[in-house]
């Protein structure tokens, strides 16, 4: 296979990476917004869980006004220009715009709205602005998707904000997580700039919220404490040579990768476990990384994976190949990886059962586990009172993101268990109003 | 293979499609290269006094990404001298003998009239029309839709004509007048052979909401222009229907305004043109367009066993009437296909709020409900769907009864009063006003506001 070979540049590594989305410009934009049917009760407003008006941004492209079309946007949802980019659009607003059923093409509602939201962020037009200071102050931990969004919209609302950050940049999966061929590195900063710039909240990075003391220097100087931490490492598997050098979860293989580019190495022979959307990025991003052969295990059947259709159509695009029905039961090798020890499943009754006396060496040099990420339960556990669900998940107000320590206050990962960028922003959104009721009453 | 060829008013030609009096034929090269493209005429770039132009001529209309649906220019007749106009048609009429080279004309005197109408006589040109239509620039100075505008003036001025003409003389008429068919009755009585209509209409295409200034703009200002292109076909079809039908005109008719493709000209014809001209499309397009509309006017005929264009001149005239013979009694009531409706909802926004609030939505499906009682037959629906043949109207009447309002009127059974009870309104049902008062409220928020977990409120201020 080989589709691609090892970047050893900067030039080349943007080459094997680019853009699936890639930047409209003024004619493709007027063209692509000129087909929009502006329908009634739009079914792609319905289907963006941040209810962005898309019918009246893609109007106000049409017309000239893109400033416009991105406060239309903003006004919904903080991250516009990286969900025009990352979102799974196919099953969101492009997946649910009529002309699917007429067997025409969607409106490219995600690049539409990225053209909007780019206009502006380049122009530095100022959409927003705090509200006079109401004397109060949250902090927000975690800079990405949620706690940045529920920064922005605390600041609306008058508040001082803080936002700690572990890492050294903001927008946490859109800079650390994301397939670099959905957002660069640079536009998902440029808008991270552009909202804090507007906003004023104030960044903290390379300051984990690690500690208990930590947590009640918070406390003590907050009115409310926004959880936006997002989910942990890649879970571990629990098999005998997880520890063997070039194992590596795909959260972290992805992170490294988001900051190191072509700097990054890949094994000859990839095997990458899981069936979700992040092993479909580890799997594209190995090939794309110029590893002859990628292999994609997965433990029950093709049709059973989580990933979107589309995600696995990308990977087999460039070259990747599935191995279905296969469970790891141990990494093997002599120090480094050498190979994966499978044996072959059937699901009976939804079942995943290991068929005896069937395992194989499958031989690769690098394992990437995308099997999932851990929740933060250790740190939850030093907020008194924070109660997590069965899943390890915080458990919050449906309508107010309030958790059952009546100060804290949560949204994305950490409370939904793991979902997009604009899940996020619109719960933060919410939560930040939530926030707003609970310190007006 | 059916005979594209006409004998209009005794300027014969291969094909009805000519070059209208424009930029297109504005010389000898171009009007060559037409012929060469296909093309049966051209009626040169208005021949008169030589003009000077201004800088930035055209301005153009565009409808989201289509460009120039209307066209508009400030430019005037020829500005080259008329010795190089004459002996280049000469050139072209000895190379094309048999194509059609019309010489549009545009002066003021009677003497200047006959001297040009001789020496383009001279020259070869197998007719000419006479240009009483630029509503710009040129009526400023009492010629154009100057003359068009005032029909006693016309009709002397063609009395002028018909003095020295040994050619056909075709009158080419001002859309900017409120009664088409005087200018034209005028055109007949002055002796003029043919009629050719619309000119352009007198407009500002645009303002640059910048500059303040209308398009197309000279030194930061403007001027009214004169509009043409595929947004003034319906006014221009509506004019030669008006000439075409009225029993003191009777003169053959080029249909001139908006024709883009073959289909357009057949519109023309069968509303009573048959010669047709042409000029934004090929401004737009170039002469390579003849190619399209010969071989659909030809496929045309051929699918409807017409031999002549003859054959269909007029053809839809007699089913052009006014509005008071038309049935009361034909009744068509819209039909959604729901197996073709892909959810839009576009016809129940646009009857609900721009009609008669006959379509009703229900939960569960995207695919809207006619209420049939409230469907009055208006065709807005259909015409807003983006699904072909998804919301067709059918009819719903038996098709045994006919009355017009002309009959009922004979029979003393119209509305007269303000609060008459025959009046069609009286019995129709309309919803309460208060009904409306905050029924698509939640689908029109800004997307924060938006139902998300249950919530719609908006945070004040923000």
């Amino acid at each position: 296979m080989a589709e691609f070979s090892t970047p050893t540049s900067e030039q080349e590594f943007q080459l094997n990476f680019a853009q699936l989305k890639p930047h409209m410009n003024r004619t493709e934009a007027l063209y692509e917004s000129s087909r929009c049917l502006f329908c009634f009760d739009a079914p792609c407003i319905k289907a963006c869980p941040s209810g962005i008006d898309i019918p009246q941004f893609i109007r106000q492209i049409n017309s000239g006004n893109e400033t416009g079309a991105a406060r239309t946007i903003y006004e919904a949802n903080y991250f516009g220009n990286a969900c025009g980019k990352v979102c799974p659009t196919e099953v969101l607003c492009e997946g649910a715009c009529v002309y699917n059923l007429q067997d025409v093409k969607p409106i490219e509602i995600g690049r539409l709205q990225s053209y909007a939201t780019t206009k502006v962020i380049e122009s530095g037009k100022k959409l927003f602005g705090p509200r006079a200071d109401n004397g109060k102050s949250v902090a927000v931990i975690g800079a990405g998707p949620a706690g940045i969004s529920a920064a922005c919209e605390l600041r609306a609302l008058g508040y001082a904000v803080d936002v700690f950050e572990a890492k050294s940049q903001p927008s946490g999966l859109t800079v650390y997580g994301v397939a670099p061929y959905k957002i660069t590195n640079e536009e998902a900063l440029a808008e991270m700039a552009y909202l804090q710039a507007q906003f004023g909240y104030n960044t903290h990075f390379n300051s984990p919220i690690n500690s208990r003391g930590k947590l009640a220097e918070l406390e003590n100087k907050y009115d409310a404490i926004f959880l936006g931490i997002g989910l942990g490492r890649t879970n571990e598997l629990g098999l005998p040579g997880e520890d063997k050098i070039n194992c590596t979860g795909a959260v972290e293989f992805i992170a490294e990768l988001r900051q190191h580019h072509h700097e990054v190495a890949v094994g000859r022979k990839v095997i990458v476990l899981g069936g979700g959307n992040t092993a479909m990025d580890a799997a594209s991003e190995s090939a794309r990384l110029g590893a002859e052969q990628v292999v994609l295990a997965y433990r029950r059947g093709k049709d059973e994976m989580g990933a979107y259709e589309f995600e696995y159509d990308l990977a087999k695009g460039v070259g990747v190949k599935g191995l279905f029905n296969v469970a790891p039961v141990e990494i093997v090798g002599n120090g480094y990886v050498a190979g994966v020890r499978f044996v072959r499943t059937e699901t009976t009754d939804g079942k995943v059962q290991e068929i005896a006396g069937s395992e194989f060496v499958e031989p690769c040099d690098m394992v990437i586990k995308a099997t999932g990420q851990a929740k933060q339960t250790e740190f939850l556990s030093l907020i008194s009172g924070l109660k997590l669900d069965g899943k390890g998940r915080i458990v919050a107000d449906a309508h107010t993101g309030q958790t059952s320590n009546p100060k804290y206050f949560a949204s994305g990962d950490a409370w939904n268990g793991g979902a997009e960028v604009v899940n996020a922003a619109a719960e933060a959104k919410l939560t930040a109003r939530g926030i707003h009721a609970y310190l007006s009453k | 293979m059916p005979d594209l060829s006409i004998n209009f008013a005794g300027i014969k030609s291969p094909n009805p499609f000519w070059l209208a009096s424009a930029p297109p034929t504005n010389s000898g090269y171009q009007v060559m290269k037409a012929f060469d493209a296909g093309w049966g005429g051209a009626v040169w770039k208005t021949l008169g006094v030589p003009v000077v132009n201004v800088s930035s001529r055209y301005g153009g209309v565009n409808y989201r990404d289509k460009r120039l649906v209307g066209f508009n220019n400030i430019e005037l007749i020829s500005d080259r001298p008329l010795a190089d106009n004459l002996r280049e048609i000469e050139e072209v009429k000895k190379r094309f003998p048999n194509h059609a080279v019309i010489a549009s004309l545009m002066v003021q005197s009677r003497q200047e009239w006959h001297d040009i109408v001789r020496q383009s006589q001279d020259a070869g040109a197998d007719g000419f029309e006479l240009n009483f239509g630029c509503p710009h620039g040129m009526c400023e100075r009492g010629m154009g839709s100057a003359v068009g505008q005032e029909p006693k003036i016309l009709q002397m001025i063609v009395e002028w004509v018909m003095e020295v003409a040994q050619k056909p003389v075709i009158v080419k008429l001002t859309p900017n007048i409120s009664d088409i068919t005087e200018p034209a009755m005028a055109a007949r009585r002055g002796g003029a052979d043919a009629i050719s209509l619309i000119n352009t209409i007198q407009s500002i295409v645009g303002v640059d909401i910048d500059q303040f200034a209308p398009y197309p703009i000279v030194d930061g200002k403007g001027t009214n222009g004169g509009y043409c292109g595929p947004a003034v076909k319906p006014i221009a079809l509506n004019m030669v229907k008006n000439c075409a039908q009225h029993p003191d005109v009777r003169l053959p008719i080029s249909g001139i305004g908006g024709i883009e493709n073959w289909r357009d000209a057949v519109e023309h014809i069968l509303l009573g043109a048959s010669s047709v001209q042409v000029c934004t499309a090929a401004m737009h397009f170039g002469f390579g367009i003849i190619r399209e509309m010969t071989s659909g006017l030809e496929q045309y005929m051929v699918d409807k066993g017409f031999n002549t264009i003859y054959d269909f001149v007029g053809k839809a005239l007699p089913n052009v009437l006014p509005w008071e013979q038309l049935n009361m009694k034909y009744k068509v009531t819209a039909n959604i296909h729901e197996e073709k409706c892909i959810g839009c909802q576009l016809c129940y926004t646009a009857c609900e709020d721009g009609a008669h609030q006959a379509i009703r939505l229900n939960a569960g499906t995207r695919v809207p409900e006619i209420i049939e009682e409230n469907c009055v037959g208006c065709n807005l629906c259909s015409l807003v769907c983006p699904v072909e043949d998804c919301i067709t109207m059918d009819r719903t009447d038996d098709g045994t009864q006919h009355l017009t309002w002309r009959e009922r009127t004979e029979a003393g059974d119209v509305p007269v009063e303000f609060n008459d009870e025959k009046a069609g309104g009286r019995h129709h049902w309309v919803p309460e006003p208060t009904a409306a008062l905050g029924k698509e409220r939640h689908k029109t928020l800004p997307g924060k506001a938006r139902v998300l977990n249950g919530e719609t409120e908006v945070p004040a201020g923000v």
